[in-house]
């Protein structure tokens, strides 16, 4: 399993291993399971209360479905870890961290410095998301 | 005209600078190519065939004098001294070094200004209708809708890798100026049968190798829900739309394929969920928009004629002006079509001279055009005579609106990478052999696509061409009865195709057809959609 290398929550990590969405809902005892891009997040939504890690994963960088899922996810109450895996890179996380993603682990590790100015780049944010962030309207317009 | 705020500027700053560190990471090695190329795509930097080519976004195709002087400037410091206007109603520049475009950007913010999204598979520039808030023909000036938009989309977290780039166009006029149901997403402000405003969605149009025009998904979308239907077309487009097959990613294959009401259902379903998100700006938000689009300091009481007795200046004000809804003004368009150019091009030194003029005749304002011209939207009539010889001495003047030398093309096999063939000559050659025939011939919107992507437009042109390639040797088809306006259709071939002298021919012999069978005051096309391809087709190969 790839290293998670970063994990933006203070409880324990998950080390189950991810089960994939089709076996998830016969799995009674299973606790994570992972996302493919081709998989309807939905699915999960009826056993949210006995996940605590989705693994989502981007087999390339190019396909943005993964966003749609974490988003879904989030929106739909998911409290658990959201891990993003595969080919993730330091220009993608920031958008990936808005869309709710709390662990990241790439495929190939990133440089700290890096990452650091990725999550430092954007002093606000236009859109509202499930994130703590306050979108420009609101700042605007209170 | 929209100004930034303190947060607009600094998101359009933080941009700059994260491009900065990408460049910066490509060039000593840290970034791949691969990794790089979709970055500085979604900043309108591609690779052509002899350079980099940057696309500057023009918001809904509004500049203003200062931008469009940067705009010249940009053109000398770091291009070949002249810049392309674009049918996104954008401007690139063709000559661009990897290493001077961080410094680009950062020019073009201290007037406001970015390449955003210009390109990659994301919600690119929002286009509108160019005669915006200057026509009497609007229900309303449809701008501060795209505004939002624009501030919506821009850094979209969850639709930044979309299967493929997606467009939106947003007009408020009955007479579509901007080829509005031929965008992914075409946004038509209405008003109901209670008075009230709405927009009308209409999902899935597009030209490139399967030409669609966009069904109406809802008629009525009230504008307090603006953004969250639009997220929601797009969550259904990001999570069903094809990734792979990219000439079969567009939302219009994903339309066309879910069937239309299949694709509404899925999006009304998103939608009544994302209701309950809270995802949309207040009203509030679209107020505090519209009021910096308010009316400039119209004058009243201005004459309402124009004095004719130069007869070159009479030609050009019945073929490039058009009526503004206050008494006493013009909407002018300044053709960037003279006979034999370049479509689009302009050198530094004219696009300035326009940033003067519209400083001192059009209130400091300036449009770009989907057909590749420049508009100065709110000119007294009684400075028409002055801007036009103000024009004329700069080459400006050509008097050929909407006329068979008004060519949309696309860069072609000169400069872009995908093409089979070249726009450019075949332009050059159509403009100069019919050059002086505008009134005779009147108004023939012809485009020229040097590809099957139809950058140029071509099924969208009364007269169409696409350049293909045909065992080694460029080869020209020829379509005829597109149109991009109220009464949107798709151009049919005429058969086999032509070399580049032999497309010449065939669109002469075309309007010979037309000439030939015009009642009344029909246009080219009315004839052709009356008579059909049958003698068109007779005359050409027959």
């Amino acid at each position: 399993m790839v290293e998670v290398q970063l994990r933006f929550r203070d409880d324990d990590a998950v080390a189950d291993p991810a089960v994939t969405v089709d076996a998830f809902g016969d799995q009674t005892n299973a606790a994570a399971v992972r996302i493919e891009p081709g998989d309807d997040a939905r699915d999960l939504l009826p056993h949210l209360e006995r996940i605590r890690l989705v693994e989502v994963n981007f087999p390339s960088f190019g396909d943005g479905r993964g966003y749609s899922a974490a988003r879904i996810l989030r929106e739909a109450g998911y409290t658990g870890e959201l891990r993003a895996v595969g080919d993730v890179a330091v220009d993608q996380l920031h958008a990936m961290r808005r869309c709710g993603f709390d662990a990241f682990a790439p495929e190939h590790p990133l440089d700290p410095a890096h990452t650091e100015r990725a999550f430092a780049t954007w002093p606000e944010v236009y859109q509202a998301t499930t994130d703590d962030r306050t979108p420009i309207w609101k700042l605007r317009h209170g | 005209m929209y100004k930034y705020d303190q947060y607009d500027q600094a998101m359009v700053d933080a941009r700059v600078a994260e491009f900065r560190d990408q460049v910066r990471r490509r060039l000593d090695g840290t970034l791949p190519e691969d990794k790089f190329r979709p970055l500085r795509l979604m900043n309108g930097l591609y690779l052509q065939l002899h350079a980099y080519m940057l696309r500057v976004a023009v918001p809904y195709g509004t500049l203003s004098s200062a931008q469009m002087r940067v705009l010249g400037d940009i053109a000398d410091k770091y291009d070949r001294g002249y810049g392309h206007f674009t049918t996104r109603q954008n401007i690139q520049y063709n000559w661009i070094k990897l290493e001077d475009a961080p410094d680009i950007l950062a020019d073009l913010a201290k007037v406001e200004m970015h390449a955003i999204q210009t390109s990659g598979n994301c919600i690119r520039n929002i286009s509108s209708d160019q005669y915006a808030g200057a026509t009497a023909d609007e229900l309303i000036d449809p701008r501060p809708y795209a505004e939002l938009l624009r501030q919506w989309s821009s850094f979209h977290p969850e639709f930044s890798y979309l299967p493929r780039k997606f467009k939106i166009a947003v007009i408020a006029s009955a007479t579509d100026r901007a080829a509005m149901r031929l965008h992914d997403i075409g946004i038509e402000i209405v008003r109901n049968e209670q008075g009230e405003i709405g927009a009308a969605f209409y999902v899935g149009g597009g030209m490139g190798r399967t030409p669609m025009i966009a069904p109406c998904i809802n008629a009525f979308v009230p504008l307090d829900q603006l953004i969250t239907y639009s997220e929601a077309c797009l969550r259904v487009y990001n999570r069903y739309g094809r990734r792979d097959n990219k000439y079969k990613a567009r939302i219009k294959i994903l339309v066309h394929e879910l069937g239309k009401d299949e694709y509404t259902r899925q999006v009304e379903a998103e939608f009544a969920h994302l209701l309950s998100q809270g995802i949309e700006p207040p009203l509030a938000e679209l107020e505090r928009i519209k009021v910096q689009f308010a009316d400039p300091a119209f004058e009243t009481g201005l004459p309402d004629s124009v004095d004719r007795s130069d007869p070159d200046f009479a030609v050009w004000v019945d073929r490039n002006t058009a009526a503004h809804r206050v008494p006493g003004y013009a909407i002018v368009t300044i053709s960037l079509k003279p006979v034999g150019g370049i479509p689009g091009d302009a050198t530094a030194d004219q696009i300035r001279l326009m940033a003067d003029l519209a400083k001192e005749y059009s209130f400091d304002e300036l449009r770009v055009t989907h057909a590749q011209n420049i508009v100065l939207p709110h000119v007294r009539k009684a400075d028409l005579y002055a801007l036009w010889t103000k024009l004329d001495e700069a080459g400006l003047s050509t008097a050929n609106l909407d006329t068979i030398g008004d060519i949309i093309a696309c860069p072609g096999l000169d400069y872009c990478s995908l093409a089979n063939a070249r726009s450019i000559p075949v332009a050059q050659k159509i403009s100069e052999r019919f050059a002086g025939r505008e009134a005779e011939i009147g108004e023939l919107k012809l485009k020229i696509s040097g590809c099957i992507n139809a950058c140029g437009h071509h099924h969208a042109g009364h007269i169409g061409i696409l350049g293909v390639d045909r065992k080694g040797t460029e080869n020209y088809q020829l379509l005829l009865g597109g149109s991009e306006g109220a009464d949107t259709s798709l151009g049919q071939i005429t058969g086999p195709g032509f070399d580049e002298d032999g497309i010449v021919g065939a669109i002469e012999k075309a309007t010979e057809v037309y000439l030939a069978n015009k009642q009344g005051e029909e246009r080219f096309l009315d004839t052709y959609r009356r008579v059909g391809m049958a003698p068109f087709k007779e005359a050409i190969y027959g």
